[in-house]
């Protein structure tokens, strides 16, 4: 194994963290955002088709960015033992494949991951590559609730 | 009773499109929604932002994102019977969504296809693309929504 593929824990699954959705916040968010009733009003989303109050799907992907970050900054940063300076990380480009497998029903706990899959050199800017990570969550009972491959820019060399 | 929406499965046609915005974006929502879910500093900073890739205080994609689904929700999805998403195809962040900016842009239905296992549902498939002032595009996205047929809310 590289010390790049070491640095960036290529084929690792790496539990970031956990976040329980309150009704509260799930209405704040989709009061803002995405005002559909089911994410607003518990009596409308009982006769929606989910059930019962369940978070945006936008606002379960933003608690994703939210548990990396403060992954990150409990974890540090990690060592650098390859030749040249350390590897830098820079805006995301995307994401492919977000699939919302299953409701986030208020009170749920979803757990975070991520697992870095490939590094690729981006075409059109010389020293920059693209890692791409599976980013997943999952609920109490183990179930798999949302996943997408997020993009990121990394400068190497 | 509650009204009966505009936009059921059956009203949509290929090629059909729907105008998105405008949204103008200010500093404090961008520092706002960083600060909760994508405290980088370029997106909580203005000097952090123009010394950053991105030129300038700049909203998390997640927040363009964000705002996206509220645009399309006002042009569409409020007055629907949208049952929800089960994802998105792709998202891509084209250019940075800077404080100051006008974001508007255009939902195209680009596929239509009736559920086999429930006759109540269709899926339609959406390209959404967002542009700021210039007309620079800043987001473009694909996805597939769930919409109710005109008959199961009759």
């Amino acid at each position: 194994m590289s010390a790049l593929d070491q640095f960036l824990q290529i084929g690792e699954t790496v539990v970031i963290g956990s976040h329980r959705f309150e009704a509260e916040e799930i209405k704040a968010f989709a009061a803002k955002f995405d005002p559909q009733p089911f994410h607003l009003d518990e009596e409308a989303a009982r006769k929606s088709v989910f059930g019962g109050l369940c978070a945006s799907g936008w606002h379960t992907v933003s608690v994703w960015m939210q548990v990396n970050l403060r992954h990150l900054e409990a974890v540090g940063e990690r060592a650098w033992t390859g030749e040249g300076p350390r590897p830098a990380f820079g805006p995301s480009p995307g994401f492919r494949k977000l699939r919302w497998l299953k409701p986030t029903y208020a009170g749920s706990t979803l757990t975070y991951s991520r697992r870095a899959m490939h590094l690729r050199s981006h075409v059109a800017r010389p020293g920059w590559n693209i890692l791409t990570s599976l980013c997943e969550a999952h609920d109490e009972t183990g179930d798999k609730v949302l996943e997408f491959e997020s993009d990121v820019l990394l400068k190497t060399g | 009773m509650a009204k009966i929406p505009s936009w059921a499965f059956d009203d949509l046609a290929l090629g059909q499109t729907f105008p998105l915005g405008p949204k103008h974006v200010t500093a404090e929502e961008i520092i706002a929604f960083a600060s909760e879910f994508d405290m980088q500093p370029m997106h909580l900073d203005e000097a952090a932002g123009k010394a950053s890739l991105l030129g300038g205080l700049a909203a998390s994609g997640w927040h363009t994102c964000s705002m996206f689904m509220r645009m399309v929700c006002d042009a569409l999805l409020l007055d629907s019977t949208s049952q929800g998403a089960p994802g998105v195809e792709y998202a891509r962040w084209r250019r940075p969504v800077l404080a100051g900016d006008t974001l508007s842009g255009e939902t195209e239905i680009v596929a239509l296809r009736r559920s086999e296992k429930r006759p109540r549902i269709g899926y339609v498939t959406c390209r959404h693309r967002v542009w700021n002032q210039h007309g620079d595009i800043v987001l473009e996205l694909e996805n597939a929504g769930m919409f109710l047929t005109r008959e199961a809310v009759a």
